[in-house]
């Protein structure tokens, strides 16, 4: 069983030269416009085979919020030839598991199946990419559940909801405003035909492309995209309004009050991502920071706010420097007990304004990129993650043969340009903070009935 | 092409050919006493360790429930003459990544780094002095006492924590698996019930460990040796005691949020029990099989009352639980209890019906090279294997198992595992 090849530094050089002469992962467009990127990795028979839609939560209009959302659930409440429950029966059966989901930027529905019924998987998924039946009975269910799932992810979660009120606020233009699950009047206005619409727009093999990973022949992957998907038309897609986000011109504060013990602040700095892989620095130089701020447990945030000062029990920084709507740099953190929230947004700022003045430190900077090359190379051990990171690139617009690029560029990244991003785009204008102000729980004499033997 | 990527893409080809059984697993024992299983694969440059101690939460002392995750965030913030900030550096800088945690039965230290000596030999050096040399500094003692509580704190406003830890405490009354860290049982927490903790429980024999990845079996037993050798030595720790079945009955807790959650459940199954074979294909027909259960169908599909619903067993050192668990709008908690009681209550009468039982087994067997198609899955399946002393066929031989089962076994398990009369219910924000 065991197989030695070459040296592993030869895996290495793979991923990190800009050779693209190694022609995997494979493309081809149908006439139909469906793009099919198959990339072949032997190491386990299964394969991860993903349908993305270019259509997500941020192409929503007001009052119909969460219809992206809905309309992934409706995906699994049948067709003429395979009614509600059908298609994950036959999933399930096949010794699969499969899921979707839905993005600001996209939805997207995966299988991962041993690899002999890939064929089957994909007679699936083109069938509902044209023939869904949307069955008003069925919808009338599904609404509830999604609404349950509302309550279940944000509504309980304070934490949760404090993010969806500071996306409300950081964008006041752009439909990154809106909650991906929808605002709960619309779920609850939402009818069947909303779905509909939906599903007419924007699910057409010219909106979509396709991502098979795994135990495949690319050419024999074509063939059957060609069987299955190439039968549909291809259709006129509605146009996409920019709904470009002004420049902010001064903070902006909220405060959202709910059941808990931990205090939070989020802080969202408007900042760019990659438009242009070539010519981009920022959005490399932007990664770098936050892999210096919070990219491991001795990154500046846990070090100095949770380790050093006590300030924090908890404090990091996010930045996706992909994404087809515009950027948001967020630090967050949970203030110790006795420290404040304004002593913990104090101290993040501090953090940034270090930063501003003194830079970071090569040897900083050095460890970030060390850690971006191993996590490179994990990333290989998972056939879901190597199609993730094909459809989520491509999600973005960046063209999934450019990601070795991408990292040749996040290598680059110099202490200057990490030091000039921090001064760019961490100005008050631009920032919008939102606290977590905690509440008890209401007192209750009784809170607890006692055990009651039932028999 | 060049040669090295044509060698690399033969490599490929040929791994394909051999990838079909479960993986061949070695199996030994260090000089200190750890057993190793191991698992070698070079087909990416890299290894996954974990290490296992039986150190779960259930061997904390009474009065001291909270010390089994306080010792484990604490092992890797000092160690032979290294701060906090010196072991993640080193780390980070070779790109390893440690992680673990805490369970009932199990502390885990779990390590991945790139197989190349230069990152390799030092990232399993840094390991080593976390285990055998922790310091346990009193400052980041204090310091991660005062993170836990409030993590704890936090939890505690939380309707699913409410729920999951008065649900634990009715089905494990008098047993170590149903006592909980609480803010009291944290707060008085000393350093030296750490270090206690820590010099009984972390030692070489009761540990297990696992490898996978590309180093040969020479170079795997020269690292379980050097790892192992460097543990405490304790007495031997006695095994848990088994639990008691519970009165059966229901609690209801107050809380404002918008959803009430259910769990219904009892003790079931422990690891290695023959019945694990019948429960796990039965299971997968009443709510582990998600859209295709039955409490799937009839809570949420039929009826609209959840998003998520769901049973499973989950098998420990003594019998583990056997849990169903869903969230409801508020006021409807009562309609989904009954629909949930009702259809457990089907089962239990009449077990899986043949069509079910096929397409259990289907999906179990059929989805067989989905558990093991990536190192940190085949992992994680070897660490449990080590960890409860598993034969080492048994993923080999997990297909047929599952194949001959029949829905009278399932039935006449589920009998003898789930007396009714037992069963507790919470329900929390059911009002």
């Amino acid at each position: 069983m065991p197989m030695r090849y070459a040296p592993p530094i030869a895996l290495l050089l793979a991923l990190t030269t800009a050779a693209a002469a190694w022609a995997n992962p494979h493309e081809r467009q149908l006439a139909n416009g469906l793009r099919v990127i198959v990339k072949e990795d032997r190491r386990a028979p299964t394969v991860a085979h993903m349908v993305w839609y270019r259509a997500g939560s941020m192409d929503e209009i007001s009052g119909r919020t969460g219809v992206a959302h809905v309309l992934e659930h409706m995906m699994f409440k049948g067709t003429p030839t395979a009614g509600p429950g059908e298609f994950n029966r036959r999933v399930a059966a096949a010794g699969g598991r499969d899921n979707a989901f839905t993005s600001r930027d996209y939805t997207a529905y995966f299988q991962q199946v041993p690899k002999l019924k890939l064929p089957e998987m994909m007679q699936l998924e083109a069938d509902r990419m044209r023939h869904l039946s949307l069955d008003e009975k069925e919808f009338a269910q599904e609404i509830r559940v999604v609404m349950e799932e509302r309550r279940l992810r944000t509504e309980d979660q304070p934490q949760a909801l404090l993010y969806e009120k500071l996306n409300a606020v950081a964008f006041q233009v752009h439909p990154y405003r809106v909650p991906i699950i929808g605002w709960m009047t619309d779920l609850q206005s939402m009818t069947v035909s909303d779905a509909r619409a939906w599903y007419d727009d924007w699910y057409a093999p010219n909106n979509a492309y396709l991502v098979v990973v795994g135990d495949v022949d690319h050419q024999e992957v074509f063939r059957l995209a060609e069987q299955y998907y190439g039968v549909l038309p291809a259709r006129t897609l509605p146009v996409r309004k920019p709904q470009e986000e002004p420049p902010q011109a001064g903070i902006r504060r909220l405060t959202v009050k709910a059941p808990a013990d931990l205090p939070v602040v989020m802080m969202a700095y408007k900042v760019p991502v990659i438009r242009d892989v070539e010519r981009d620095v920022d959005p490399y130089a932007l990664e770098m920071l936050a892999a210096v701020l919070a990219g491991h447990d001795a990154a500046r945030l846990n070090r100095h706010l949770v380790r050093e000062q006590r300030l924090a029990v908890s404090a990091g920084a996010s930045y996706d420097s992909t994404a087809r709507g515009p950027g948001i740099f967020h630090l967050h953190g949970a203030p110790s007990a006795g420290r404040g929230r304004g002593e913990l947004e104090a101290g993040l700022r501090a953090e940034l304004a270090r930063v501003q003045e003194e830079g970071v430190s090569a040897e900083e900077l050095a460890r970030a990129k060390a850690q971006l090359i191993a996590s490179q190379i994990y990333k290989l051990d998972s056939i879901f993650a190597q199609a993730m990171e094909i459809g989520q690139l491509e999600s973005a617009g960046i063209p999934y043969n450019l990601n070795r690029r991408l990292i040749d560029k996040l290598q680059e990244v110099s202490r200057e340009q990490v030091q000039a991003v921090a001064r760019k785009y961490f100005g008050d204008e631009a920032l919008t903070v939102a606290e977590l102000d905690p509440q008890p729980l209401p007192a209750n004499p009784r809170p607890r009935s006692p055990f009651v033997p039932r028999h | 092409m060049t040669p090295r990527k044509l060698l690399l893409a033969f490599c490929l080809l040929l791994c394909a050919q051999l990838a079909h059984a479960g993986p061949k697993i070695e199996r030994w024992q260090t000089p200190a006493g750890t057993r190793v299983l191991f698992v070698e694969d070079h087909s990416l440059p890299i290894i996954d360790l974990q290490l296992d101690f039986a150190a779960g939460a259930a061997r904390e002392p009474v009065g001291r429930e909270g010390v089994a995750g306080l010792t484990r965030s604490l092992i890797d913030l000092g160690a032979a003459g290294m701060d906090e900030t010196e072991i993640a550096s080193r780390l980070a800088d070779l790109g390893a990544r440690l992680s673990g945690g805490v369970d009932l039965d199990r502390t885990s230290l779990t390590l991945r780094t790139l197989s190349m000596a230069d990152k390799r030999a030092p990232a399993f050096e840094l390991l080593r002095a976390i285990i055998a040399a922790p310091t346990f500094p009193a400052a980041a003692f204090e310091r991660e006492k005062a993170r836990s509580l409030a993590a704890l704190r936090e939890s505690l406003t939380r309707p699913d924590v409410i729920a999951s830890k008065a649900f634990w405490a009715a089905m494990y009354p008098a047993h170590p698996y149903g006592r909980q860290a609480t803010p009291e049982s944290l707060a008085a927490l000393l350093r030296d019930d750490v270090l206690a903790f820590h010099a009984t429980h972390y030692g070489a024999r009761s540990a297990t460990i696992a490898i996978v990845g590309d180093l040969s079996r020479a170079e795997a037993e020269a690292l379980a040796e050097r790892l192992s050798s460097g543990l405490p030595a304790p007495a031997a720790v006695a095994d848990l005691p088994l639990p008691q079945l519970p009165a059966g009955g229901e609690e209801r807790i107050a809380h404002p949020a918008a959803q009430s959650h259910l769990l219904i459940g009892m003790p079931a199954l422990k690891r290695g029990d023959p019945d694990f074979f019948p429960l796990a294909v039965g299971n997968y027909s009443l709510g582990g099989g998600g859209f295709v259960s039955r409490l799937v169908k009839e809570v949420r599909d039929k009826r609209g009352l959840a998003y998520s619903v769901h049973s499973y067993f989950l098998p420990l050192q003594q019998p583990g639980p056997f849990q169903i668990g869903l969230q409801t709008r508020r006021g409807q908690a009562a309609e989904a209890l009954q629909v949930t009681r009702a259809t457990l209550a089907e089962f239990l009468a009449h077990g899986p019906s043949e069509t079910e039982l096929l397409a259990a087994k289907q999906n179990l067997v059929g989805s067989f090279p989905l558990r093991l198609d990536s190192n940190r899955k085949i992992l994680e399946n070897v660490a449990m294997i080590a960890f409860y002393d598993l034969p080492l066929d048994y993923l080999d031989r997990y297909p047929e198992n599952i194949e001959r089962v029949t829905a009278a076994e399932i039935q006449a398990a589920f009998a003898r595992r789930l007396p009714a009369a037992h069963l507790v219910t919470v329900v929390v924000a059911g009002d």
